[in-house]
């Protein structure tokens, strides 16, 4: 039996939907009851929904002073509540910000972190991480050998699903954590924040992805990729090769430098398919691709792959879906 | 000022597990971490014609005296191996544990990092590292200046750009739009065989063996298995029903 506590991180008023996978992934293992720890200002308020998604108890630090999204801060307040909390077991989903406070979680407390996992199970009473290696080729089991287990998860591992574990849409306990920090972590400061809103639905949240890299030959041509996703209800993604071209914002790139999503529907348009951005989108439920290239390696790993000019095939297609919904 | 940069000697095309160890068969050629040539390069361009010094610190095999070799190459000034055998198998704690021994005999103003390891795709020592020095951290600088006793810091997030100011010493990890690494010149590799470069064990670390390696590592991997096969994927040669194909078979999977 585990004691497991899930970091739930937030951007301005909404939580994280990775989280909160997280967080239902905890609740649905069955080892027991599960709490979280929201860390900032005004995120008492987000405690009742991460009841809604399993956590029993939610541990809330509310304090000025974490209100940046710096990691160091946030290791303060974690480390005080596994220590006081008695948490075994601290799951992270995979950020920018979530990378940096496992990271300094474990040297604060000597724990091991087991990253990049795509799914965790309880076998025989230990948790047991399962983690793709080697560009996917391997699976490889992986445990802790420290009284504390740290795990991130790759982004997308999970779908957030209320209604799972103990609270069966009860009100969580919410207890207060005593914000003190550690002089290193006051260090980092935060004086500007360039946001970039992207319209549309987010791509993480995207159930429908399309996506375009070279092979749609100019920017304008990302229009292709506009008009099919507002056909199929998606999102638009991009690789870095277009992301770093200025094609489109970064916002918006798939891969190992970007973002990692598992759609319903991923549509590759002229997209060759390395690795780079193989590892962004690989998880996805089906995969469409469309490339003019018959060697291109994205054909591997495609359910339904189509030799051809995007260029002709993605008006056509557009235009068929568009008849299909009228 | 000076400037310490973490380097990986990483193994060289395809990685190979050893299903022995089951760890990262580190037997073949190996080069300099891709990412932590844009470390190097922003350590250079920061030290610019000052009489900044410029440390690059690996921990690794004995072969990683070739990836730090390469870094002199590219203009760094002086060479810190740390090598035994006792260190394989080492984690992230025991890898940090490590690191941080070693920069703390150098007490750089500023530690750089690149934005993730090429082999095993571990994108979070920094942190640990920071950690355990008790320094600020940033990480993903898409952008970094020094001014004064201050870094500033164009951190790249999901969201956008977060700018960051921090004092030194501070640990920072660069991300791999950066910057462009410099190839080593001809002058570079010839001058770097004569830079200084010093090779430590544990025991000038202070370390023990059991808080290393295997034995001081915190995870481990339990069995290696095959990832479940993609099930059956159709090509199609794109011609004038194409779309139509298309349509139908996202009808047939109940995604239109």
């Amino acid at each position: 039996m585990a004691s497991i506590l899930v970091f739930l991180e937030h951007h301005g008023d909404e939580l994280q939907k990775g989280s909160l996978g997280v967080l239902s992934k905890a609740a649905q293992l069955g080892g027991g009851d599960v709490a979280a720890v929201l860390v900032g200002v005004g995120v008492k308020a987000l405690a009742s929904e991460a009841g809604t998604y399993g956590a029993t108890k939610v541990h809330v630090a509310e304090d000025a002073s974490l209100e940046p999204p710096l990691p160091q801060a946030r290791v303060d307040v974690l480390a005080k509540v596994v220590r006081e909390g008695g948490y075994d077991t601290v799951l992270f989903a995979n950020s920018v910000l979530a990378a940096d406070i496992a990271s300094g979680l474990a040297a604060r407390l000597d724990a091991g972190l087991n990253w990049d996992l795509a799914d965790i199970a309880l076998q025989d009473g230990a948790l047991v991480g399962k983690r793709p290696a080697l560009q996917d080729s391997v699976l490889a089991d992986v445990g802790w050998r420290s009284e504390t287990r740290l795990a991130l998860f790759r982004s997308g591992s999970f779908d957030a699903t209320p209604g799972a574990g103990g609270t069966a849409g009860g009100e969580p306990q919410v207890e207060d954590v005593a914000v003190e920090l550690e002089e290193h972590s006051r260090g980092a400061k935060v004086v500007d924040q360039q946001l970039e809103e992207s319209s549309g639905p987010s791509i993480e949240d995207a159930d429908v992805i399309v996506a375009g890299g070279r092979g749609l030959g100019s920017p304008d041509k990302f229009t292709l990729a506009e008009e099919l996703a507002r056909a199929l209800g998606g999102a638009v993604g991009a690789t870095r090769a277009v992301v770093d071209a200025g094609w489109y914002p970064y916002a918006s790139q798939i891969g190992q430098t970007g973002k990692t999503v598992s759609p319903k529907l991923y549509v590759a348009l002229g997209i060759s398919g390395a690795i780079q951005h193989k590892v962004g989108m690989q998880s996805s439920n089906v995969i469409v691709a469309i490339n003019k290239d018959a060697n291109a390696p994205i054909f591997e790993f495609s359910d339904l792959g189509v030799v051809g000019d995007l260029h002709e095939i993605v008006p056509k297609l557009t235009e068929l879906l568009n008849q299909r919904k009228s | 000022m000076k400037i310490a940069v973490c380097v990986k000697h990483v193994p060289e095309g395809h990685s190979k597990l050893d299903p022995g160890s089951k760890r990262l068969d580190r037997s073949g050629e190996g080069a300099l971490n891709q990412f932590d040539a844009n470390a190097v390069e922003e350590a250079l361009r920061l030290k610019g014609d000052s009489d900044t010094e410029v440390v690059v610190v690996s921990m690794g095999p004995e072969k990683a005296a070739d990836s730090l070799r390469k870094a002199l190459a590219m203009g760094a000034d002086r060479a810190v191996l740390v090598t035994d055998d006792a260190l394989a198998g080492s984690d992230l704690v025991a890898t940090s544990k490590v690191l941080a021994k070693a920069l703390e005999r150098e007490s750089a103003d500023l530690v750089l990092f690149g934005q993730q390891a090429s082999d095993a795709d571990g994108a979070v020592l920094w942190a640990a590292v920071a950690e355990r020095l008790r320094r600020p951290v940033v990480s993903q600088a898409a952008e970094l200046s020094i001014d004064g006793g201050t870094v500033h810091v164009k951190r790249q997030t999901e969201f956008g750009y977060d700018l960051i100011e921090t004092a030194l010493p501070a640990v920072v990890s660069v991300s791999d739009a950066i910057n462009e690494p410099r190839y080593p010149s001809l002058k570079g590799i010839m001058g770097a065989k004569k830079k200084p470069s010093e090779t430590l064990s544990l025991s000038d670390l202070g370390l023990d063996a059991g808080e290393v390696g295997e034995a001081g590592s915190k995870t481990e991997v339990l069995a290696l298995g095959s990832p479940p096969p993609r099930a059956d994927a159709k090509k199609i040669e794109g011609d004038a029903n194409a779309a139509q194909a298309i349509v139908d078979f996202l009808a047939e999977k109940r995604l239109v």
